[in-house]
């Protein structure tokens, strides 16, 4: 299998789409031209022309519009947000458009679009656009939530996204792009609300999802050496997210910590949480904890950012404080 | 279908056959000096219109209705002298101005009845009532084909129907019913028949112009000459979203009619105090090259011949242009309002004496394009219709709890 980057994953999931299926076309401020604020298409423009990769201006409301329009009428948009901060500008259209049309429709449209942007903190890019609104967008039926933590599963996870009949946000941590991984050659795809268990222990479940498997991958290696077996599961969506995996996790090492990396209150976390003390609370050792991004803007200052931001230290924390409880 | 590529430098208008050689007309002045509404300040004085010029649009965009100086203006004839003309239009056959007729009395009779249930609690949360701009969505979509595309806002029942939707279906969506449209689920403000091509339906001001500029798009990608027509009212163009979609159907090129219905207010709000430029549009759409053409909406013909040429325009030529209509609603903006807090009663007044539902007949009568007797039986079908709209939701079943859950992804 070839190693390739988190960002090859998805320039090779999106030329796939648009070269075997041509209702995909792909738009977004400099994608074209400019071959992508993260470079993710890179030479698409010349190689599949200005009606297949469509530049926009700078009207986030006005172009994710136009995607949900062309979808329901059988187009296959994908979007790219520049940052999922700029989301917020076209919120309306997202939630009120795009993931609501079906429903007050009872049924009679489809809007079959992508939504792709970049989501995260942790490069010094301040309040503005530093946020993480896969959580928010994660809560709003009639729409799916993929937040990939690896360049297979940006893959497996992009294709379903496509081919899903319904509005899918797709939020990649910027931190990821170059990160590598392994590839199968062999085409495959990776369902929704099918949780990833990355590594299997006894004493310690933790869940996140995205970059927060990275920083769980760290702990654990830092709680092996303490003589404590975690077991990671990433959730690989947040809509719909598959509980039956994590409690059933929960039931065998009887302890939880669970990591967003955005902003701790009114994080995704919360919810999982709540679901696993309801299903598994007599198989629970201790309370389940919970990490997060401290509840501030994000500030500027490296350090301050630093510090905001969850980290495996914050994690092996939490794990002691709950294995003393 | 191959398009012929709009290819023209910015400040060239595109002439639409008729060149200006009369000023515009405003025939509605006297509303300007009784309301003080800077209306349209370059048009100044009344001319005299030749009635065999057609279409009654100039590259300007301004609609001229035929009008004379001399002969007082009838209130039963719309506002113009009509006896000047020789036919009521030179476009339309009899069948098809009777048929616009029907369809007036038909969303008159419709509204009338949803606003009964309202008060009878069968109809339930907002409803935004059409009376008194029926002219102007019968116009402009009847000079549409099945394959367009129509996306509308809240105001939708009258679109709906001209449109040619189930009254029943409607009445049922209206009733909160599993039979309705969208089974009980969208509600007034969410009229949607995706097989009629009628897009919505949407009720957040402006969020409906996007989504509209997507379906044209997919017509541009998709090389047909299907045109999108998407209504708006005159509060929505102080939304980010008019702008920001002004401009990407003019960058692409879009096929698109952007169709402002201009009835001069936002809910409680003058267009004269919320918009800089108040209720005058004519060059509102210069930044964006986008022609405008302005038309008396309490015209359904002129409604009807000022689209058409807008239709075809963008049919062969794939650009977008935006069409303002003014017209007034005669009752409250939803029925949460009773209408009489921000404008005059005499202001109401003023319009009520330009009803279509009044001036139309008269008109059809005074041409011989109909009788009596056959507006008559028009009437009392619609009775009927409407009659039997009210039963079937009143009969149909509410949906099942369990039906909460459906629809929501596909
Ligand atoms: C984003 C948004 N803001 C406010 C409202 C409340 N609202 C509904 S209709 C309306 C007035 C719109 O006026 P206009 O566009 O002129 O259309 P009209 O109702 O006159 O047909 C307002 C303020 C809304 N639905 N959506
Ligand atoms: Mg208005």
């Amino acid at each position: 299998m070839p190693e390739i980057t988190f960002r090859e994953a998805i320039t090779q999931g999106l030329a796939e789409a648009i070269e075997t299926d041509q209702n995909v076309f792909i738009m977004g401020e400099d994608i074209g031209e400019y071959g992508g604020a993260y470079s993710v298409t890179k030479g698409f423009l010349e190689k599949y022309g200005d009606k297949r990769v469509k530049d926009t201006p700078i009207s986030e409301a006005a172009f994710v519009g136009a995607g949900v329009g062309a979808a329901s009428v059988g187009l296959r948009p994908i979007v790219e947000l520049m940052s999922i901060s700029f989301s917020l500008v076209a919120f309306d259209q997202i939630v009120n458009m795009a993931a609501n049309l079906r429903y007050m429709s009872g049924g009679q449209i489809k809007v079959p679009m992508v939504i792709r942007a970049p989501t995260g903190a942790g490069v010094q890019l301040g309040a503005t656009h530093s946020q993480s609104f896969e959580t928010w967008l994660a809560e709003v039926p009639g729409m799916y939530c993929a937040c990939p933590s690896n360049p297979s599963d940006a893959l497996g996870l992009l294709r379903t996204s496509i081919k899903s009949d319904n509005p899918v946000i797709f939020a990649e941590h910027s931190h990821l792009y170059g990160a590598r991984g392994e590839v199968s050659d062999d085409y495959y795809e990776i369902p929704f609300g099918k949780a990833r268990i990355d590594r299997t222990g006894d004493d310690l479940t933790l869940v996140s999802y995205g970059f927060g498997v990275r920083v769980l991958q760290e702990a654990a290696d830092a709680l092996a050496a303490e003589g404590i077996d975690a077991e990671i599961i990433d959730l690989r969506s947040l809509s719909p997210v598959d509980f039956d995996t994590v409690v059933a996790s929960v039931q065998k090492t009887g302890r939880a910590v669970m990591l967003d990396t955005a902003r701790k209150t009114g994080g995704i976390m919360s919810e999982i949480v709540s679901e696993v003390q309801e299903r598994a609370m007599d198989w629970l050792d201790g309370p389940i904890m919970r990490v997060g991004a401290k509840d501030v803007p994000w500030p500027y200052n490296r350090g301050l950012e630093q510090d905001i931001l969850p980290d495996a230290d914050d994690v092996v924390e939490a794990t002691r404080r709950l294995i003393s409880v | 279908m191959q398009r012929a590529r709009l290819d023209r430098a910015p400040s060239a208008p595109i002439s639409f056959g008729i060149e200006s050689k009369f000023e515009f007309t405003l025939r509605n002045a006297q509303f300007i000096a009784l309301h003080g509404i800077d209306l349209c300040a370059r048009i100044e004085s009344f001319r005299v219109m030749e009635q065999a010029e057609k279409p009654r649009v100039s590259t300007t965009g301004i609609v001229r209705p035929a009008f004379t100086e001399s002969t007082p203006v009838s209130p039963s004839t719309n506002g113009y002298n009509v006896k000047a003309a020789a036919t009521l239009s030179n476009d339309l056959d009899n069948a098809e101005l009777v048929r616009m007729y029907r369809l007036m009395v038909l969303i008159r009779r419709f509204e009338e009845t949803c606003g009964q249930h309202y008060s009878l609690g069968n109809v339930r949360g907002f409803l935004h009532l059409y009376i008194g701009q029926e002219a102007t969505g019968i116009g402009a979509i009847s000079a549409l084909e099945p394959r367009d595309y129509i996306v509308t806002h809240y105001r939708d029942h009258g679109h709906a129907i001209a449109r040619g939707l189930d009254t029943n279906r409607i009445m049922a969506e209206m009733f909160g019913k599993r039979t309705g449209l969208s089974k009980g689920k969208g509600g007034s403000m969410h009229i949607f028949d995706a097989a009629k091509h009628f897009m919505g339906g949407h009720a957040i001001v402006g969020a409906q112009l996007p989504l509209a500029a997507g379906i044209a798009l997919a017509q541009q990608y998709q090389d047909t000459d299907v045109v999108t027509m998407v209504f708006f009212g005159d509060g929505a163009t102080n939304q980010g979203t008019f702008h920001e979609t002004l401009n990407l159907a003019s960058v692409w090129q879009l096929p698109i009619i952007f169709f402002m219905e201009n009835n001069l207010y936002g809910m409680g709000s003058a267009v004269g105090r919320v918009r800089h430029r108040g209720a005058d549009f004519s060059d509102a759409m210069g930044a964006y090259d986008v022609d405008v053409i302005s038309v008396d909406g309490m015209d359904v013909v002129a409604v009807r011949e000022a689209t058409q040429a807008a239709v075809d325009r963008v049919r062969a030529q794939g650009s977008p242009i935006f069409i303002e209509a003014k017209t007034f609603r005669f009752v409250g903006h939803s029925f949460a309002d009773p209408g009489d807090q921000y404008r005059e009663r005499s202001e109401v007044d003023l319009w009520r004496r330009r009803d279509p539902l009044e001036t139309y007949p008269q008109r059809l009568l005074d041409f011989g394009v109909a009788s009596q007797a056959e507006l008559d039986d028009i009437a009392a079908s619609v009775d009927a219709e409407i009659d039997a709209a009210v039963e079937f939701a009143t009969n149909s079943s509410d949906p099942d709890l369990s039906e909460a859950f459906d629809d929501v992804y596909a």
